[in-house]
Parts: C-alpha cells; sequence; structure tokens
C-alpha cells in the first residue's frame, strides 16, 4: 500500500462562485472599489476647488450629470453595505465583559450605528443642509 | 420505523490504481432520523466494504467524521438526512490532500497546531505542594468559548484564504492561541504572538467569516482571529512608536 495524496487545486479566480458566502465576502470586498472611487473625487473636488471660483462651478455642474448622479447613488449604496458589514463585525472584534457575562453583542454593535447617525447628522447640520 | 430510500454520490479515490478521483453512487434504505454517517455506514456493511473514511464517536465531540456534504463542511454524524432532498454529494474535507476515498491528511494542521503551542506555559512552574493554579469565573469565562474547539478542521475546509494560500496558519490554531493568550493562568502570550502576529498568521485571515459559520462548536474562530489583529497592532504600536516600548 503506497502513500500517494491526492491534492484538489482551487480554482484561483473563480473560487467564489462555489459557495453564497464567499460571493457576499466578494461583494463587501467590492464596495471598497466605490469607496475608494469616492475618495478619489473629493480629492479631485479639492483640487477645483483649489483652482478658483469658475473650476468650483464647472465641478459642481459636472456632479449635476446623470453619470455621476448614479455613481453617487451606487457609492452610497456601498458605502452603507460596507459600512454595515464593519459595524456588525466590531461585536466578534471588541467582545464587552462585565464580570462572568459577556454584553449582547448587538449593543456594541448598535453603539457604532447610534454614533454614525449622530455624526452623519453633524455632518448634514455643518453642511447647512438644515 | 420510516425508512427512504436514499442516493449518496461519494467521492471515491484509491492511491494504489487511481490518478484520479471519481465519484460513485449508491443507493440505501435509511431510517428517517439517521445521520450521513449512519448511511455511509450501512452502504459499508451491506454494499461495499472498500468505503474508507474516518469516524469514532457518533456524537459531534471527537471531530473525525468531517466530510462536505453537498459543498458544505459538516460533521458526518450531525448531517441529518432529512434535511436533505435529492441526491446527497458527499467529498473529503475540501483543503487537505486525500489519502483515500473520504480519509484526508490532517498533517498541515497538527503542524500548524504545534506551532502556536496551544498549553498553558508558565516561566516558572510552581511546586507541587503550593496548591492548584486558580482561576476565578470570570476569568474562565474569558476564553471558554475558544476551548470548545474539537479540531475537526471544518473551519479549515471552510476558508478560501487556506485554500487558496497553504502556508496560513489558519482559524483553529489562531483560535487555540487566543485561547491560551486569555488564560489567566499562562505567560507564553510573546511566544505565540511571533507566530501568530504574521503574515502567515493573523494578518493572513481576510475576515470571510465561513470558519464561525461552519463550526459546529460554537467556538466563532473569526471572531478570535479579528481580536488578535488587534492584540498584534497594538503590540506593534507599542513596540514601534512608544519610547522605550516594549510588547
Amino acid at each position: 500500500m503506497s502513500r500517494r495524496p491526492l491534492v484538489r487545486e482551487v480554482p484561483p479566480t473563480t473560487w467564489f462562485f462555489r459557495h453564497p458566502r464567499y460571493m457576499r465576502y466578494m461583494a463587501r470586498e467590492v464596495t471598497s472599489l466605490f469607496i475608494g472611487a469616492y475618495c478619489l473625487l473629493l480629492v479631485v473636488a479639492m483640487q477645483r476647488l483649489s483652482a478658483g471660483p469658475v473650476a468650483w462651478q464647472g465641478f459642481l455642474d459636472a456632479l449635476r450629470g446623470p453619470g455621476a448622479i448614479i455613481f453617487h447613488l451606487l457609492a452610497m449604496a456601498a458605502a452603507f453595505y460596507h459600512a454595515g458589514t464593519w459595524f456588525n463585525a466590531t461585536q466578534k472584534a471588541m467582545p464587552l465583559q462585565i464580570g462572568e457575562e459577556f454584553v449582547n453583542g448587538s449593543y456594541i454593535s448598535g453603539a457604532h450605528y447610534l454614533v454614525w447617525a449622530v455624526l452623519s447628522v453633524a455632518v448634514l447640520f455643518f453642511a447647512g443642509v438644515f | 420505523m420510516k425508512e427512504r430510500l436514499v442516493q449518496l454520490e461519494v467521492l471515491r479515490y484509491n492511491p494504489d490504481t487511481d490518478t484520479e478521483a471519481h465519484f460513485q453512487r449508491y443507493e440505501v434504505m435509511c431510517q428517517e432520523e439517521w445521520v450521513v454517517l449512519d448511511a455511509l455506514n450501512k452502504i459499508k456493511a451491506d454494499i461495499d466494504p472498500t468505503l474508507n473514511y474516518r469516524w469514532s464517536c457518533h456524537m459531534a465531540v471527537c471531530g473525525s467524521c468531517g466530510m462536505m456534504i453537498n459543498g458544505e463542511p459538516k460533521l458526518s454524524c450531525h448531517a441529518f438526512l432529512r434535511s436533505y432532498e435529492g441526491v446527497i454529494r458527499v467529498e473529503p474535507l475540501a483543503h487537505f490532500p486525500v489519502e483515500r476515498d473520504l480519509v484526508t491528511a490532517p498533517d498541515d494542521f497538527m503542524e500548524k497546531l504545534k506551532r502556536v503551542k496551544p498549553y498553558v506555559i508558565t516561566k516558572q512552574k510552581k511546586p507541587i505542594e503550593e496548591g492548584e493554579y486558580k482561576q476565578t469565573p470570570a476569568q474562565l469565562m474569558k476564553f471558554r468559548q475558544y476551548s470548545m474547539c474539537i479540531n475537526c478542521m471544518l473551519c479549515y475546509a471552510a476558508c478560501p484564504e487556506y485554500g487558496l494560500t497553504p502556508h496560513f496558519v489558519g482559524p483553529a490554531a489562531l483560535t487555540l492561541a487566543h485561547r491560551y493568550n486569555l488564560d489567566s493562568r499562562d505567560e507564553g502570550r510573546k511566544e505565540r504572538m511571533e507566530v501568530v502576529a504574521t503574515k502567515e498568521g493573523v494578518w493572513e485571515c481576510t475576515f470571510v467569516g465561513a470558519c464561525s459559520e461552519v463550526c459546529p462548536a460554537h467556538v466563532d474562530p473569526a471572531s478570535a482571529l479579528q481580536q488578535l489583529k488587534i492584540v498584534g497592532s497594538i503590540d506593534w504600536i507599542v513596540e514601534h512608536l512608544l519610547p522605550g516600548g516594549k510588547p
């Protein structure tokens, strides 16, 4: 009897099609592209702002185009999903033990959602939305 | 007692004669409350004695009978036939070399388990006369969940990182490292972190979270690994950014 173990390779580029949980993971990772693209947009915005009022107005006009609006909607959806997965992870990464008991994880994630909501309202307030 | 005819498609591989694995279909009369392991035992007893697989306790404690059942890592003693419809596909645990049929080679996992030193390390042994190492219930609760691992390797079969980059130390071994790091009696954290806080260690984990979803003992390895990332980061900051800092 010989020992000749069979190695079954994992397909390096298509492995995530094998299970819905891997697809969910990839969806989470792909949201980073939108977050990254939005960060680039902010950098461009600052550059346009420093270039003077005409350049800034041109940038604002460009944002009103349908392509820019679709991008913003997609980026916002990606940001919500990304933030949600991150906040849901906090209860795993930062468990809180009081005495012999652990605080229910939903409180830890919930606290992050709450801070997110408060900060968002503050940003909107300082931006003059209300 | 209610019975039904169950069809199983089992991966077969004989290292003496085969160059590739193939599936073999079996039809076997099973009782309604049976698990996949019972069906395999029935096949081996009545139909095909050449079928190879591991099992021992038949009660989800020993961790021996892990297999891919319809593509999902499961303990076959914990996978009820009534949960499946149609043909049930049974394969050896993914990401491990197949020794024969459903038997995999766990050597890589065993080597990684050794590397993380999954035992209490003390700098100085106490003489027996000084009594036991005491621990409060709160200190026990800190790591108790992570001590429930049964080394079944389902988390490795679920982890795509391990499948793609086999040098990854992996969920169960890292979780056990964390379990001992959290133990109030232990003084071996520094030794373990040399293995844990590395590229091959916890930083290879991208938090797919599959390990926790398949764990039959509800250990939640993903949480242990995320906590280890925080510990590793704090150690790095202390060592590199604080004057005279030692983690």
